[in-house]
């Protein structure tokens, strides 16, 4: 549909007017830069060392960036009633959320190609490659969050803070779940309701805690098999959110 | 802000969110729980990464590894949690997380109670030496975990050697008054079973000498043990003469 296409150019027009990407190569060299002076304080292991202290924090600060822009792009559409001049037009609300679903998607895409770059002299390529496929992942699953927050709360801090919890939640859930299950003494009943409730926010999270790993940048690569689950797992989560955040837009009166 | 009826939504959406989060829920259950197993221990970090880690605030850091440490292994099939576990691993953990945490007794009660049960005798060896080495680095806060590994070491591995050593590391370094007279008195107690009763004589007597015992039922509790052991020496002695002069 050409008012989709045309979304998405929009929002890919007002990133780079944003100077989104611009702050995204800074942030690169800035971590290729600390990665280079902690490689010079290492005394061994220092390629491992540089490439875990380049992926961990690119990781984190392209689903930074892209929640951030997200949030705060939707937010000033729908302040300056932007949002609803777009509605008015003749087409479904669906293709209004596609169109700027879109338009995040790849700007994410480019985020996640531009923290996959400075790692290229250091990984195995393989590795390299499913590392970016998975942050492409894991980043669309943080814009499809970002999305639906926003068009249930409409405003900056609340969204941010839902999504920064849905984030690190997600990540933390499995440790959690394991700390959970191994209380050393026979479970009481507030121990066994604590495990259920805690088995039920795991149903309902995605599994981003195996996904965008280190460890396959630095041993031997992984089969590229690694990346069926997270591929599974990512198109499922973005069929909920979407269509939960297009719930929440149907029913929305602007 | 007044919202339409969900009669407003298409029916695809409304599909398509229950097929999603069906399919979500499908997978979740399909997935095996995530559990802990022996060998994903992985090594301790460094004491200056986990610092770095912590944001400013160690403590909080080392109640959450301890939690996470100890879900290793518990749940891994085995029919005895902890009992796959690297030790060597294990103990650096433990050493680190008092480090971040010193006052912090959980790691010292989990060596102590969990990891030092196992019914592997190098492995519970080496951690009643981790506890040793532990407990002389604050003896008067960590005596209780050294205490029960005393008792370990006596009842569980029969190593009446290694429970005396301990024992009198509580008696001369758990030197405050918190430390209780039973504690400091383990030395006593460990030196009769070992038949060494000329020993424990001299070190009652030495109590009851130095006047650091106030309580009266601890001085009559003490000297009734004394009297006991010198009538126990005399009739070693006399034992002893009598077998000397039959040969």
């Amino acid at each position: 549909m050409p008012i989709v296409a045309s979304l998405a150019r929009a929002t890919l027009h007002e990133a780079v007017r944003n100077r989104l990407l611009w702050l995204a190569v800074v942030v690169v060299v800035i971590a290729f830069g600390l990665a280079q002076f902690l490689n010079q304080v290492a005394i061994t292991e220092s390629r491992e060392i540089q490439t875990a202290l380049l992926a961990a924090p690119l990781r984190v600060a392209a689903v930074f960036i892209v929640a951030v822009f997200v949030i705060t792009s939707m937010v000033r559409e729908l302040s300056d009633k932007i949002t609803e001049l777009l509605l008015s037009l003749p087409a479904p609300r669906s293709a209004y959320f596609f169109g700027k679903f879109a338009g995040y998607a790849i700007v994410a895409a480019i985020l996640a190609l531009l923290s996959a770059l400075p790692l290229a002299p250091f990984a195995n390529s393989q590795g390299l490659v499913l590392w970016t496929v998975s942050l492409v992942c894991e980043l669309l699953i943080v814009t499809a969050m970002g999305l639906f927050c926003v068009l249930s709360f409409a405003q900056v801090v609340p969204a941010f803070v839902a999504v920064a919890g849905f984030y690190l939640l997600s990540r933390s859930m499995a440790a959690m779940q394991i700390i959970a299950g191994a209380a050393p003494q026979d479970p009481t009943l507030t121990d066994r309701v604590v495990n259920a409730v805690v088995e039920l926010i795991a149903l309902l999270l995605p599994g981003l805690d195996g996904m965008t790993q280190t460890t396959w940048l630095l041993g031997p690569a992984p089969g590229v098999s690694t990346l069926g689950p997270v591929v599974g797992q990512t198109a499922i989560y973005l069929a909920l959110i979407c269509s939960a955040a297009l719930f929440d837009l149907y029913r929305r009166n602007f | 802000m007044s919202q339409r009826s969900i009669a407003a939504v298409p029916r695809g959406v409304l599909a398509l969110l229950a097929l999603g989060l069906a399919a979500q829920i499908g997978l979740k259950a399909v997935t095996p729980p995530p559990r802990a197993a022996a060998q994903d221990l992985p090594p301790a970090p460094s004491i200056a990464a986990l610092r770095l880690a912590s944001f400013g605030d160690p403590v909080a850091l080392a109640k959450a590894l301890m939690l996470y440490l100890q879900a290793f292994d518990y749940q891994s099939g085995s029919k005895v949690p902890y009992r796959d576990l690297d030790y060597g691993r294990l103990e650096a953990w433990l050493a680190r997380i008092l480090e971040l945490d010193p006052r912090g007794q959980y790691p010292l009660l989990a060596a102590s109670r969990l990891y030092a049960e196992v019914p592997v005798e190098a492995k519970q060896r080496s951690m009643l030496e981790f506890i040793y080495r532990q407990f002389l680095l604050d003896p008067d806060r960590r005596w209780p975990w050294l205490a029960h590994a005393t008792a370990l070491a006596k009842h569980r591995l029969h190593d009446l050697p290694l429970a005396l050593r301990y024992a009198q590391a509580i008696q001369r370094h758990s030197v405050s008054d918190d430390v209780p007279l039973w504690a400091k008195q383990m030395e006593i107690f460990i030196l009769e079973d070992m038949n060494e009763l000329e020993t424990a004589r001299l070190i009652i007597g030495g109590y009851l000498q130095s006047g650091t015992i106030k309580d009266p039922a601890e001085l009559r509790f003490l000297d009734e043990r004394l009297k006991q052991l010198e009538a126990r020496n005399v009739g070693k002695t006399s034992g002893k003469k009598a077998r000397e002069s039959v040969k």
